[in-house]
């Protein structure tokens, strides 16, 4: 635009522009990661006259996908941990038994809804010091050697304190934090995806951890 | 002027059918104004019909008024005294029938005085606020009670009360304390070095630097307090809590956040168990106003547009989501997000619910999903006690935010009982190890947390939900403390159709932490406030007492005991009342321990008492009087016979003659009576003399009068040094002569007469122990008057006589509704009832003529008279009235079978002029106090002066003939008198005037000139 008389005082120029990726790429929602960042600049220049400076400004804008209006079914993920679902323990019978299972909802989740399950605790012959549930979020950068993936604990929230009851259902209930998510995204140059770990501490200070790789989508 | 004095004849019969009278108000006069009323409102009778209901109520008001004003202290016994005990009235009835009485113009009080008329209603009308106000006082309480409107689950209020939080608090405060050290965690109060960073639980390096920064606002420079008393603890917290406000004013309000879950965080940490529930209810108070602000905030946000409005407004108090603002909405979600994400599980929780309030900006329906799921998540928390108590809280919030939901209520207990078996756990058996606690004040300190679950299910629940709590607790808990808390939050009409299985669930009850005889106490209560089941009464009380019977230690049994009594009392008769009262008595005696039970032993008199009615099963009962020498120290003994004696009183409606009763009551009525000495309070005086006045006048022979002599006679040997009692009894005494009299129709036989005699005897023998001289006075008058209406003249004569020379004896002052007042009005007033009476007394045979009337006049003349009044004057006036009434050939009224003085001496010469000398003498006295008040020359002089001439003028007008030149002379005299000073009433004086020139017309022929000559000179 070009405007040989700017009047003086606060001049307020309204704009808007259709967002449009290049042909054969797709526009990513925005993302800051560690290793990854998907990020949108606005940028406004104003050139001036001879003697003045040109002035510039850059503003960050967000991106977010339209929710997914796709219908889907939840699937029910179950689970049992034991000392017989360990696989980083040789010798199992010496770790002292235990027995908890439960079940997830889904494991593809909302981004914007709580992520639910719940577990029993139905033995365990040494006392449970805390159960806690820890967000993962994995992103795989595809370079040169190959690709690198590094795992990076956005949240992590304690869902039973203490020697809990036995046989008594206790729901896993977590919010997925708003500025450490995004959707789970898969590209040809790298992936950000997301897994849960469902973390039992005992008294005597083992730890066993139980993996599940979940799949967030933006939903309605 | 002339001393003179000729007497108008007159026919009472003719100006009664002429003339209705109206009475002036008598002096306050304890025994009189009663009386008088009657004759007032019978003489009304006769005379004007149209006037009688007023009447009677004037009657009934001026019988208060006697009570009121009664000096014999004795108020609510004075107006029944008045009211049944009157002996005269019957024969004053009759002997008014005869006609009007001049005589009593001075006397009759028909008409109160308007002030003790207020007094008296006023004195009615706060003893029925009294009780008005003592009856509202259960229903207080249950102010502030959420109104709770429609819910499937719920019943009927009918009147359940719900003790509020905070009335609890203070009681958790006070029963939970320690002397142990306490520790605080937190990074807000003094600064000091920053020692103890918190362990996270095991991670990666890499991904620790992360959660750090997540975990930032929980706060990683902590600090250890150690070594804090409880009092330093309780500074501290209160210090946490002004530092939370002080943020929030300063708009930190992720500090603000930062304390509330350090506090939160405080209640995961159970070092000192014993602390725990003060802990929490401190705590949670800060949590309270944490969320108070957050909520008071985005409300403050919320300021909205109304449909058409161009300026914002606060959202109303019950505003809807949809009236909420998206920018309010933003902030307040920001919230929740922040909070999800809160590590540690009772942090989270407790935050959460602290701003539970919040959700109404968001959702309508919020509430009911957010509840269940914070109850499901509490599962979570391992320890069982913090676990119940982050229950509590949640119910607590829940309670005040969503009333109407409940289902989430119902969950949290299964959900309790289910976890219950945790405290079997070795996690606890260790703490209590370490701690040093024993399991029984561990399972204690569950009670607070418990009996408030409960209580918030138990509200207004149908019966239904307490079978199917009772069936959980039989499956999963069966501890004493939980059975406690459901027994005193679920309503008694509940508990006590269930009573058979409570009574089973507390036999098998683990009964650690919580004695089994506050079980059973418990039980007690509810059955007393709601009856259970008629046909398992029994089996109930056998079945508790099986097991209470058996407690050897005096402390929980009496605790029981006081309760269950009621149980018997109300609804079982005196074998089971007895043998229960037996077994008390059984249990205190061992080492006298009754000694420390007094309060309890003497509730329980009271709780027998108070249900009782028939007052001869009562002392029938052979464990009853033991039971009351259990009380052994004096004051307390006293206490309790009192209570006895009130129950009585008031209870027993119909006189008894029951030997056993009297027995019973005359020995309680000698332990009050003999519990006063010198040293007791008026006050106590004047109970202790009203109850056994009141047992005496419940006490009735029928119609075996000697008997009901015989007990009098007995009485006044027991309760000598009352005087109302005293004066009662006379009163009773004179009371049984009327009967006889009634009984016989008013002729006594020989046996009657001397029965009579003999009741007048013991009024004669028990009046001189009376201290009070004026009750004393006035009750010689009354005997005397009793004693002539039964033909005993000697008797009566020795009552006047005795009446007479105790004048001298009245003291100047009396003490009179506690101001020292003057006892001339009272004598004035007495003197003159005594005149009308003297009108019927005849002349002695062996003395001269008219001698009780000159012994009077002696006795006027040397009594010490105030000076400045004019008492001594009225009373000469009133003999002048008597002496007028003594000419009559027939007298205005006469007693059955007393010949009076018109028949005695049918009206020789010479007794006329007996009476002639006494008019002169008294008229000569007035006419010199006339004169000497014209001497003295200030004003208020003057005015008695006009006052008392136109008395005399009245008086002169209406008794003496004026035809005669003399009467006629000195009435213009006194006319003029009373005019001479421009002190005088105008009105009173035309009346005056008036009524002369209606007496004017109404004499005979022959004398009409003369009054109408006087009427003229009166210009």
């Amino acid at each position: 635009m070009r405007n040989e008389d700017t009047p003086n005082g606060v001049t307020e120029i309204p704009f808007e522009f259709p967002l449009k990726p290049k042909p054969g790429q797709s526009l990513y929602e925005t993302y800051h990661g560690v290793f990854v960042n998907i990020q949108y600049n606005l940028k406004a220049d104003m050139k001036r006259s001879m003697l003045n400076k040109d002035l510039s400004k850059t503003l960050e804008f967000l991106v977010e996908n339209k929710p997914d209006t796709e219908k889907r079914t939840d699937v029910r993920v179950d689970f049992n941990i034991s000392p017989d679902t360990l696989d980083n323990v040789r010798q199992k019978d010496r770790v002292s038994p235990f027995k908890i299972s439960g079940s997830l909802n889904t494991a593809t989740c909302s981004i914007v809804k709580p992520f639910l399950g719940q577990f029993v605790v139905e033995s365990s012959t040494i006392d449970i010091k805390s159960i806690e549930l820890q967000l993962l979020r994995v992103e795989t950068c595809g370079c040169a050697e190959g690709y690198a993936k590094d795992a990076t604990e956005i949240q992590n929230i304690q869902i039973a304190d203490g020697d809990v009851c036995r046989g008594q259902a206790i729901p896993v209930h977590m919010i997925f934090p708003r500025l450490f998510t995004c959707p789970t995204l898969a590209t040809k140059n790298f992936k950000i995806e997301f897994e849960v770990n469902i973390v039992v501490v005992f008294q005597d200070g083992h730890l066993v951890t139980e993996n599940f790789p979940i799949k967030l989508i933006r939903d309605a | 002027m002339s001393t003179d004095w000729s007497v108008r004849e007159r026919d009472y019969g003719a100006e009664s059918s002429v003339h209705s009278r109206s009475g002036r108000a008598t002096l306050v006069h304890p025994l009189q104004s009663a009386t008088e009323a009657k004759k007032a409102a019978e003489l009304e009778g006769t005379v004007q019909k149209l006037k009688r209901k007023q009447d009677a109520d004037a009657a009934a008001a001026a019988a208060a008024a006697a009570a009121a004003n009664a000096d014999a202290a004795n108020a609510a016994a004075a107006a029944t005294a008045a009211a049944d005990l009157d002996p005269l009235s019957a024969m004053l009835a009759k002997a008014n029938s005869a006609g009007s009485t001049p005589l009593n113009d001075p006397l009759s009080g028909g008409i109160m005085d308007p002030l003790s008329a207020a007094a008296a209603m006023g004195g009615a009308g706060s003893s029925i606020g009294g009780t008005g106000s003592s009856a509202s006082g259960p229903t207080s309480g249950l102010s502030g009670r959420l109104s709770l409107a429609h819910d499937v689950d719920m019943v009927a209020d009918d009147g359940e009360t719900f003790e509020p939080w905070v009335a609890r608090r203070g009681a958790i405060l006070q029963k939970y304390t320690t002397s142990e050290k306490l520790s605080i965690v937190t990074s807000f109060l003094t600064v000091g070095d920053k020692t103890m960073l918190k362990a996270q639980s095991a991670l990666t390096d890499k991904v620790r630097h992360r959660v750090e920064q997540l975990d930032d606002f929980e706060g990683t420079d902590q600090e250890k307090l150690d070594e804090l008393s409880q009092q330093d603890y309780m500074n501290r917290i209160e210090e946490l809590n002004q530092e939370l406000i002080k943020a929030w004013d300063a708009d930190q309000r992720v500090k603000s956040l930062k304390i509330a879950i350090q506090c939160a965080k405080l209640l995961a940490d159970t070092a000192v168990i014993r602390f725990y529930p003060s802990k929490f209810v401190l705590i949670t108070d800060i949590l309270d106003t944490f969320g108070r602000l957050v909520y008071d905030r985005i409300r403050l946000k919320s300021s909205y547009f109304k449909p058409g409005a161009v300026k914002p407004v606060v959202l109303p108090e019950d505003f809807t989501p949809s009236m909420v603002p998206d920018s309010a909405k933003e902030t307040c979600r920001n919230w929740f997000f922040k909070i999800a994400s809160i590590r540690e599980l009772i942090p989270r929780l407790y935050v959460e619910t602290a701003i539970l309030k919040c959700y109404s900006f968001l959702t309508t329906d919020e509430y009911t999903h957010a509840l269940g799921r914070l109850s499901k998540m509490i599962r979570g928390i391992g320890d069982p006690l913090v676990c119940v108590y982050a229950r509590a809280y949640l119910c607590r919030v829940g309670w005040t935010v969503a009333p109407n939901v409940r289902g989430y209520l119902a969950g949290n207990l299964s959900d309790f009982f289910f976890a219950f078996k945790q405290v079997q756990s070795s996690a606890v058996a260790r703490i209590l190890q370490e701690q040093n606690v024993d399991l029984g004040s561990y399972l204690n300190l569950y009670a607070p947390a418990v009996e408030w679950l409960l209580n918030c299910i138990a509200y207004r629940a149908p019966e239904a939900t307490l079978e199917k709590i009772l069936k959980q607790y039989n499956d999963q808990c069966k501890s004493a403390v939980v059975l406690n808390a459901i027994l005193t939050a679920f309503r008694p009409t509940y508990v006590s159709s269930q009573a058979t299985i409570f009574t089973e669930l507390i036999r098998t009850a683990d009964c650690t932490g919580f004695a089994i005889h506050d079980l059973y106490r418990t039980l007690g209560t509810n059955l007393v406030l709601s009856d259970p089941p008629e046909k398992l009464r029994l089996t109930i009380l056998n079945e508790v007492w099986k097991v209470v019977m058996k407690l050897t230690d005096p402390i929980p049994y009496m605790s029981c005991a006081e309760v269950w009594i009621e149980y018997p009392v109300k609804h079982f008769g005196a074998a089971q009342i007895n043998a229960f009262l037996g077994d008390v008595i059984k249990h205190v005696t061992v080492d006298r321990a009754f000694e420390s039970f007094y309060p309890q032993l003497q509730s329980i008199v009271n709780k027998v008492l108070s249900h009782i009615t028939d007052f001869g099963m009562l002392f029938s009962m052979d464990k009853f009087m033991p039971f009351i020498d259990l009380f052994q120290k004096a004051s307390i003994k006293v206490d309790v016979c009192k209570a006895v004696m009130e129950a009585f009183v008031k209870r027993q409606l119909v006189p008894t003659a029951d030997p056993v009763i009297l027995n019973a009551l005359v020995y309680v009525g000698k332990v009050l009576h003999d519990a006063i000495d010198a040293l007791s309070f008026d006050d106590e005086r004047r109970q202790t003399s009203n109850l056994i006045c009141g047992f005496l006048r419940k006490v009735s022979f029928g119609r075996d009068l000697e008997q009901q002599l015989n007990f009098y006679v007995e009485a006044r040997a027991n309760f000598t040094n009352l005087d109302t009692v005293l004066i009662h009894l006379t009163q009773c005494a004179n009371t049984l002569v009327m009967r006889a009299q009634t009984i016989v129709k008013g002729r006594h036989t020989k046996k009657t007469a001397a029965f009579a005699r003999a009741c007048i005897a013991y009024s004669f023998i028990t009046i001189p122990s009376i201290v009070d001289v004026v009750s004393r006075l006035n009750l010689y008058l009354l005997a005397g008057q009793v004693a002539l209406a039964n033909q005993a003249l000697p008797q009566a004569d020795a009552f006047f006589r005795a009446a007479v020379t105790l004048i001298p004896d009245i003291p100047k002052t009396t003490e009179i509704d506690l101001k020292q007042r003057s006892t001339e009005p009272i004598l004035v007033s007495f003197l003159l009832e005594f005149l009308s009476t003297l009108l019927v007394v005849p002349d002695h045979p062996d003395h001269g003529k008219l001698y009780m009337v000159k012994g009077l006049i002696n006795m006027i003349q040397t009594y010490q008279w105030e000076e400045n009044g004019d008492g001594k004057i009225r009373v000469y006036m009133g003999i002048l009235s008597l002496m007028a009434s003594m000419h009559q050939t027939h007298y205005a009224y006469r007693i059955e079978g007393v010949e009076s003085n018109d028949t005695l001496y049918g009206g020789e010469t010479s007794f006329l002029e007996e009476i002639n000398k006494v008019v002169v003498a008294v008229n000569e006295e007035i006419l010199t106090h006339l004169a000497s008040l014209q001497d003295n020359a200030n004003a208020e002089a003057h005015k008695r002066q006009a006052d008392l001439a136109l008395q005399l003028f009245n008086l002169v007008i209406s008794l003496s003939d004026l035809s005669s030149a003399k009467n006629a002379s000195l009435a213009v005299n006194l006319w003029n008198l009373t005019k001479r000073n421009n002190a005088f009433d105008v009105a009173l004086m035309k009346r005056s005037a008036n009524y002369l020139k209606t007496l004017a017309g109404e004499v005979d022929e022959a004398k009409r000139a003369a009054y109408e000559g006087v009427v003229a000179r009166l210009k």
